[in-house]
């Protein structure tokens, strides 16, 4: 396992550096830059900015500058909002958008395994077809539906939350986010949750199980779930690093904070570095939890073995 | 091909359990009504897409015409002011009404064109002018519009524009969705085929364009190719064919240890026609099938990206720019966000059941 586990840092590091490079010309070639605006700037002051963020250098020399600052860390200076670096940017986003996504990501996984499971275990009854219905309209409805939709009845008309906003985290202002957030998962974890838990209930080994007399809640939880679940971890992995880094439609609809509302923002005011640390994080914890699935696979089912 | 006499072929097959589908019927009639309505709907719909009625921004959905008894004299009073005229009285006989208007200076005939530039009234003219041309009494008809969906902000009927913005939508999904399965399919297949060392480099490149963030990807895509209609097609289909192409590959591994392959290499034919001849055909089904469940993701991806501002432009409209422009307008123009909303979710619906009704259709393991 630790071999494993070493191996796949040590592809890590090449893909990590692969779509570092990727991003940085890809964003390179589109026409405009950063000090490109409405208002046109005067020539000599942008030839001095330009000067100042070292993007009058031919290309490679910047693509190299960047690496090495990378290297020690550093991801530079935001040039869309030049009083903070894209370090302090990410640093105060960052906390926020994994807080609302790891809870997103907490309730979809437990409440769609549960959904799962009794649908499963309902086959073709009302329960089952009620599960199948709210998967069916969480993975359909686009979240952009579903966040106005949500302020529209319970924030403006019932007033129970507010409509936007972060207010340092209070709870009312995150149950709209977290909601939008997760029903969309939850609804891809029941869906898988209740094909593998069929198909767990009718393998030899349940029957087995069944035969011993063991009693129907150690059937079902510890040894059906244990290979069912398996299919939800494969999808969980890019799950989380989906949820946690921050959603572009969640955060802006309802005025939040973190992360994922710079993906647009930074891409069209070409600010490069900021771009790049977003790109960067998001591909970190791609890689990064997809290792932590492959970790769990193996833990969870003994017939997988790495070494 | 000779399907109808055998009556066991796959594609018969599988559409007999597809017609058997209650839900996947009803998806596909759904559709193809939705289809209909968005294709010849905008020319039967009593007002254009774009034009924008000044009086009517924001106005309610109804079934009976505007504008409502209440909303005339307002109009008038602002049109007969426009004409640097008094309004006297009027009064209204069925469609006409009957001016009385004053001014301080002679009237002239041609400040009818005032009154009529209103969305609310035509055909104006002076049908009595006083001596002296200082009192005049003037005769308009009430122009009767019909806006079933209601108006946007601009005063832009909302109906016309919705089925407008399910063309795009509609076209968008299915274009990008053929792009995206086009690369897909010959990509899978080409590396499952080859197989061996130019596989590893064909599925490691597909990896690390996994990894790259999506939605960065395609922003650069737009942003690059410019807000180009056509172009977006392009940028969105060449970003959904990652997974078709997985699953092609892992198809053609499959079909590339079968027999009929092998016989055919025995017989002498070349790697493309292979390629074409055996393996395309046989991957038919999962490509079908991922196919229908690609329209769907294209058309979420499209109206995100218009939802984002960076999809079609106006006067043009897309059920993402829609629903965005609904989103804007809560509470007090809910229909704005209702109507392109409901479309988008029941189409995508539609979609759904007829991706499943495919997937159970054409599943071999099923048979």
């Amino acid at each position: 396992m630790a071999r494993f586990v070493f191996r796949r840092l040590m592809i890590a590091i090449p893909t990590l550096f692969l779509i570092v490079s990727i991003s940085f010309f890809l964003m390179r070639v589109a026409p405009g830059g950063p000090f490109d605006q409405e208002k046109k700037l005067n020539p000599v002051i942008k030839a001095n900015l330009e000067r100042l963020y070292q993007l009058d250098l031919p290309l490679w020399q910047q693509y190299l500058a960047y690496l090495k600052g990378l290297a020690r860390g550093d991801f530079g200076p935001s040039f869309s909002r030049p009083e903070f670096t894209v370090a302090e940017i990410l640093q105060s986003g960052l906390p926020v958008s994994i807080q609302l996504g790891a809870l997103a990501l907490a309730l979809a996984l437990v409440v769609g395994t549960l959904l799962g499971v009794i649908a499963a275990l309902n086959q073709n009854r009302l329960a089952d077809y009620a599960v199948i219905a709210t998967a069916t309209a969480g993975s359909t409805i686009p979240t952009f539906v579903i966040a106005p939709l949500f302020q529209l009845s319970f924030a403006l008309s019932l007033k129970w939350f507010p409509v936007g906003g972060w207010n340092d985290g209070a709870f009312v202002n995150q149950v709209g986010p977290v909601l939008t957030l997760m029903l969309p998962q939850l609804a891809v974890v029941a869906r898988l949750m209740r094909g593998s838990m069929i198909e767990a209930m009718r393998s030899h080994h349940i029957r087995t199980a069944r035969a011993l007399g063991l009693s129907d809640g150690s059937v079902i939880f510890r040894h059906a779930l244990r290979g069912a679940v398996v299919p939800v971890i494969s999808y969980a992995g890019p799950a989380a690093a989906a949820l946690l880094t921050g959603s572009i439609i969640v955060e802006t609809v309802f005025g939040i904070p973190g992360i994922g509302r710079y993906f647009v923002d930074a891409a069209l005011n070409r600010d490069y570095t900021l771009v790049m640390g977003t790109v960067i994080v998001v591909a970190v914890f791609t890689i990064f939890f997809n290792l932590i699935c492959d970790v769990l696979y193996a833990v969870v089912d003994p017939r997988v073995r790495y070494d | 091909m000779t399907v109808a006499e055998r009556g066991r072929s796959l594609w018969a097959d599988a559409w007999a359990r597809l017609r058997a589908n209650k839900a996947a019927m009803i998806g596909i009639a759904y559709l193809l009504l939705v289809a209909l309505l968005c294709v010849l709907g905008p020319f039967l719909t009593p007002n254009s897409f774009s034009t924008i009625h000044k009086n009517y921004t924001r106005v309610a959905p109804s079934l009976s015409p505007y504008p409502t008894p209440e909303m005339i004299e307002p109009a008038l009073a602002d049109a007969i002011k426009r004409g640097r005229l008094d309004l006297a009285g009027w009064e209204q006989e069925g469609d006409r009404l009957i001016l009385s208007v004053t001014s301080t200076r002679e009237i002239d005939e041609r400040v009818t064109r005032y009154v009529d530039r209103s969305d609310m009234f035509e055909n104006t003219r002076v049908t009595e002018l006083a001596p002296g041309g200082m009192t005049a009494k003037m005769e308009t008809e009430v122009e009767l519009k019909y806006f079933f969906f209601g108006t946007d902000s601009t005063g832009r009927d909302l109906l016309t524009r919705t089925l407008i913005a399910g063309r795009v939508s509609l076209a968008i999904g299915l274009l990008a969705g053929l792009v995206a399965v086009v690369i897909g399919v010959a990509y899978g297949a080409v590396a499952g085929f080859i197989g061996g060392k130019i596989d590893e480099v064909m599925m490691r490149i597909v990896d690390i364009l996994y990894s790259l963030p999506f939605i960065f990807f395609v922003i650069m895509l737009v942003v690059f190719f410019g807000r180009n209609f056509v172009l977006m097609f392009i940028a969105v289909g060449a970003v959904m064919w990652l997974d078709m192409a997985r699953i092609v590959r892992g198809q053609t591994l499959a079909l590339r240890r079968q027999e009929f392959v092998q016989a055919a290499e025995a017989l002498g034919v070349g790697r493309v026609g292979i390629l074409i001849r055996h393996i395309v055909p046989n991957l038919l089904g999962p490509v079908v099938i991922y196919m229908t469940l690609l329209v769907p993701q294209v058309i979420i991806l499209e109206s995100f990206l218009s939802y984002l501002g960076l999809g079609v432009q106006e006067p043009m409209s897309s059920w993402g720019v829609l629903i965005s422009q609904g989103a804007k307008n809560m509470p007090g123009a809910n229909w704005m966000l209702f109507f392109p909303a409901f479309l988008l979710i029941s189409t995508l619906f539609a979609l759904n059941f007829i991706g499943d009704g495919l997937r159970d259709a054409l599943d071999p393991k099923d048979r």
